[in-house]
C-alpha cells in the first residue's frame, strides 16, 4: 500500500511557529504530528519569585493577541486566592474589555487568516484587490475592537491598565459614550459578516468532540463560569487540576491537555457556541438562526460561523455595557499581602485559559501554572487531521496541504501562546 | 500606468509574543496603503505567499534563544539591505531573558516532564549580539506611530525621527502630573526611553519601563529615590529586571540589588 507525507516547514497565518507532518498509507493516517517549535521562554519558571502584583503584566506577554485574556485569567486566579471581590461596574468594564479583545481576535482571525482559505487568496491584502469592501469593513470592526482595549487599558497590546483588584483609572461615562457610534455601526456589520460567511462553501466533514467552555448562569461566558462539557462535566475552576493532565511530547514545546479517562477535548468559539446558544443575546441568536447555524455543530471548518455569531455578541454586549455604564465608587480594591492558593479560568477568544497561582507571605508568587487553550486543542487538531486522512489521500498533493491547513486554522491555534505551533509536511508511503 | 517596482518587506519571528508584528496589522487604517507602498513580501503571520529574498527592509522581532535561531539570524541578515528590530525581545531579550540570571536546567524542570526534548539555549539575547542591526525600535511593545515612521523613513531614504530622551520628558510635554511627586508612586520615566507617550503615568500608574532604557539613564539615583520611597532592595531589583531585564544600565542597576 503507498505512503505518502503531507508536511509544511512552517505554517502561515497562524500566531507563532509550527509544522505539520501527515504521513498516509492508503486512506489512513499513519502518523499525525502538529510540531510546534516556537522556542520555549518559561514563563511558568519565571514567574516564581515575582510579586503577585506583577502576574498580569507578565503574563500578557505569553501572547501579543489575546493579552487581556492572559490579564483577566491572573487577576481572577490572585483575586480568588485572597477571596477579593470587586463592584459590580469594575466587573462591567472588565467584562467591556474582554469584548474589546474578542472583537480584535476574531476579526483578524476571519478576515485576515481564515477566509483567505476559503476563498482561495494568500492573505487578506492579495483578497482585498477583489473583495474590497468586505475586507475594508473587517478592518473597521477590528479598529473598534481595539478602540475598547485602548481606551480602557491603555493600548491594545499589552494593556497598562489592568491590575489585581481592578483598574488604574475608570473611564469617565462620556469617555466611553464615545466608543458608542462605532459599537453600533459594528454590530450591524457582524450581521452582515456572518451572512457573508455563512454563504461559503464549507467541506463536509463532522467529527465527534468533547465540547468544553465556561458556563455562567445568564450570561455568554467570558470571565466567569464552571468549566463544563458536552460530556458531563462540571466543575469550579479550581477543581482543574483534578480533571485535566498535561503531557509533554517530543515534537511539541507546548504541553497537550487532555481530559483525564476521556483524551482530547476541544475548547473555543464552536464549543462556546454549542454549550452556551441560549446565552446568546436575542440578536445575536436570531442571526444565527436566521443563516440556519444552530447547534450541536461538529464540523470545525464551521468554526468561522461561530467566531461571527460571536462577534455580533460582543458588539452587542459591548454597546449595552456602554448605555449602561455608572462609575465605579474606586477603581480598584486593595490586594493583601499575605499567602494564599488562587484558581483562574477565563475564555479567551480560542478558549478556555487556566491560571493557578501559589503565593507567599511576603506576596511573591512561589509556584504557577498556565494552560492556555491551544495546548488544550492541540490533540484535538492532530485528531482532526488523522480523521480527515481519507479525504485527504483522494486529493493532489497541493489540494491536500491547503485543506491540512485549512484545517489547522479552523481553530485559530496560538502557537506563541501554546509553546508553549506548525509546519505542515504530509508523507505519502509507496508500498 | 506602468508602476514602480514597491521596495520588498520581509517580517521575521524569532522567540516573542508575537504582538510587535501585530502592531503592523493592527494599522486598520494605513494597512492597504502600506501593502501598495511596499511589497508584503515574507510575513508568515500575514500570508502564504513567499516572494524571496533580498529585502529592502526586515522588520525582526524575538530574541535569539536556540542555537537554530542563532543561525538562522545570520541567514537573514545576508537576504536584507536594512535590518530593523522591533520591541524589547529583538532589542534587549525581552522578557525570556530573565532566564539568564537563573539556572537554566531548574527553569526547564519547572515547565517541561521531559526537559531532553527542549532545545534551548541558556540565555536569551538581543538580535544585535549576533548580526549588525540598523535600526533598533523599543518597547514591549513597539508603537504603532513610530512604526509607521521607521517604515516611512526607509521608504524614502533617510533616518527614522524617533526621540531617544526619557518618558519623563514626554510626560512634562503632554502635562500629565508626575505620579511619583504627586501621589509618591515609583515611576521608571526618568531612566525610560520615549516612545509610548508616557502612557502608564496618564493612568495614574508609574512606568513599567517596558521601552527600555534612555540615553545615559541615571539608574542609580532612581534606585535610592525608590529605595526611599520604601521599595524593598528586590522590588528595585525586579523594577530593572522585568521586560528588558538584559538592556546594559537595566541589567547592571537590577544586580546591584538583592533580594
Amino acid at each position: 500500500m503507498a505512503t505518502r507525507t503531507i508536511k509544511v516547514d512552517y505554517l502561515a497565518r497562524v500566531e507563532g511557529e509550527g509544522a505539520l507532518f501527515i504521513r498516509l498509507r492508503g486512506e489512513t493516517a499513519e502518523e499525525v504530528q502538529l510540531r510546534i517549535f516556537e522556542p520555549p521562554r518559561f514563563f511558568e519558571a519565571l514567574l516564581r519569585g515575582r510579586a503577585q502584583l506583577e502576574a498580569p503584566d507578565i503574563t500578557s506577554r505569553i501572547c501579543g493577541i489575546c493579552p487581556v485574556a492572559y490579564q483577566m485569567s491572573a487577576c481572577h486566579a490572585i483575586e480568588a486566592a485572597h477571596g477579593l471581590r470587586v463592584e459590580p461596574a469594575v466587573r462591567a468594564l472588565r467584562r467591556l474589555l474582554y469584548c474589546g479583545e474578542w472583537i480584535e481576535s476574531h476579526l483578524l482571525h476571519m478576515v485576515m487568516l481564515h477566509t483567505p482559505d476559503f476563498l482561495g487568496f494568500p492573505d487578506a491584502l492579495t483578497m482585498a484587490k477583489s473583495h474590497p469592501d468586505e475586507v475594508k469593513r473587517g478592518l473597521r470592526m477590528k479598529k473598534a475592537g481595539n478602540a475598547i482595549m485602548t481606551l480602557l487599558g491603555g493600548r491594545e497590546i499589552h494593556p497598562i491598565n489592568i491590575k489585581v483588584g481592578g483598574f488604574y483609572r475608570a473611564p469617565s461615562r462620556s469617555e466611553l459614550l464615545a466608543l458608542l457610534p462605532e459599537l453600533e455601526w459594528g454590530l450591524d456589520a457582524a450581521e452582515a459578516l456572518l451572512r457573508w460567511t455563512a454563504g461559503f462553501s464549507y467541506p463536509d466533514f463532522r467529527r465527534e468532540y468533547e465540547f468544553v467552555a465556561l458556563r455562567h448562569p445568564d450570561e455568554y461566558p467570558m470571565n466567569e463560569g464552571r468549566i463544563v462539557s458536552s460530556a458531563g462535566l462540571d466543575i469550579a475552576a479550581h477543581e482543574y487540576d483534578a480533571h485535566f493532565t498535561e503531557e509533554h511530547v517530543q515534537h511539541s514545546s507546548a504541553l497537550q491537555s487532555q481530559r483525564n479517562g476521556r483524551g482530547a477535548y476541544l475548547c473555543g468559539p464552536l464549543s462556546r457556541f454549542n454549550l452556551n446558544f441560549d446565552r446568546l443575546s436575542p440578536r445575536a441568536r436570531a442571526a444565527a438562526e436566521d443563516v440556519g447555524f444552530v447547534p450541536p455543530c461538529t464540523n470545525p471548518f464551521k468554526s468561522i460561523l461561530a467566531r461571527a455569531v460571536e462577534t455580533i455578541q460582543a458588539f452587542d454586549e459591548a454597546a449595552r455595557l456602554v448605555r449602561s455604564y455608572d462609575p465605579p465608587t474606586v477603581a480598584s480594591e486593595d490586594v493583601p499581602c499575605a499567602p494564599g492558593l488562587g484558581h483562574g479560568c477565563t475564555e479567551a477568544p480560542r478558549g478556555i485559559l487556566y491560571h493557578r497561582y501559589s503565593i507567599g507571605d511576603d506576596g511573591l508568587i512561589t509556584d504557577a501554572k498556565i494552560v492556555p487553550p491551544t495546548s488544550q486543542n492541540q490533540r484535538c487538531i492532530e485528531d482532526d487531521l488523522r480523521a480527515m486522512a481519507p479525504v485527504l489521500a483522494g486529493l493532489s498533493h497541493k489540494a491536500a496541504t491547503a485543506r491540512a491547513e485549512q484545517a489547522i486554522r479552523n481553530h485559530d491555534p496560538c502557537i506563541s501562546c501554546a509553546a508553549h505551533f506548525l509546519t505542515l509536511r504530509i508523507e505519502q508511503v509507496e508500498a | 500606468m506602468p508602476r514602480k517596482r514597491r521596495p520588498k518587506l520581509a517580517v521575521w519571528k524569532f522567540a516573542s509574543c508575537d504582538g510587535c508584528q501585530l502592531t503592523l496589522l493592527d494599522c486598520e487604517d494605513e494597512l492597504l496603503a502600506i501593502a501598495d507602498a511596499l511589497q508584503i513580501a515574507y510575513f508568515r503571520e500575514a500570508t502564504s505567499a513567499d516572494v524571496g529574498g533580498p529585502y529592502e527592509v526586515s522588520l525582526v522581532e524575538g530574541s535569539i534563544t536556540t542555537a537554530d535561531d542563532a543561525e538562522r539570524i545570520r541567514r537573514v541578515r545576508a537576504v536584507s539591505r536594512s535590518l530593523v528590530t522591533i520591541g524589547a525581545c529583538a532589542t534587549a531579550g525581552g522578557i525570556q531573558a530573565l532566564r539568564n540570571f537563573r539556572d537554566h536546567a531548574e527553569m526547564l524542570r519547572v515547565v517541561y516532564a521531559r526537559p531532553d526534548y527542549i532545545d534551548s539555549l541558556t540565555t536569551s539575547t538581543a538580535i544585535a549580539e549576533h548580526v549588525p542591526v540598523d535600526f533598533e525600535l523599543r518597547g514591549c511593545p513597539i508603537d504603532k506611530r513610530q512604526l509607521l515612521e521607521v517604515l516611512s523613513a526607509y521608504l524614502h531614504g533617510r533616518r527614522p525621527a524617533i526621540a531617544s530622551h526619557s518618558t519623563c520628558v514626554e510626560c512634562k510635554m503632554r502635562g500629565t502630573v508626575c505620579v511619583m511627586v504627586a501621589h509618591g508612586t515609583p515611576c521608571m520615566g526618568p531612566v525610560t526611553h520615549a516612545g509610548c507617550g508616557a502612557l502608564c503615568p496618564s493612568y495614574i500608574r508609574g512606568c513599567y519601563g517596558c521601552y527600555g532604557p534612555a540615553e545615559a539613564p541615571n539608574t542609580a539615583a532612581l534606585a535610592r529615590g525608590f529605595v526611599q520611597m520604601g521599595v524593598s532592595e528586590g522590588g528595585v531589583r525586579r523594577y530593572f529586571h522585568t521586560f528588558n531585564a538584559n538592556a546594559g544600565p537595566f541589567r547592571q542597576e537590577g544586580l546591584s540589588h538583592g533580594d
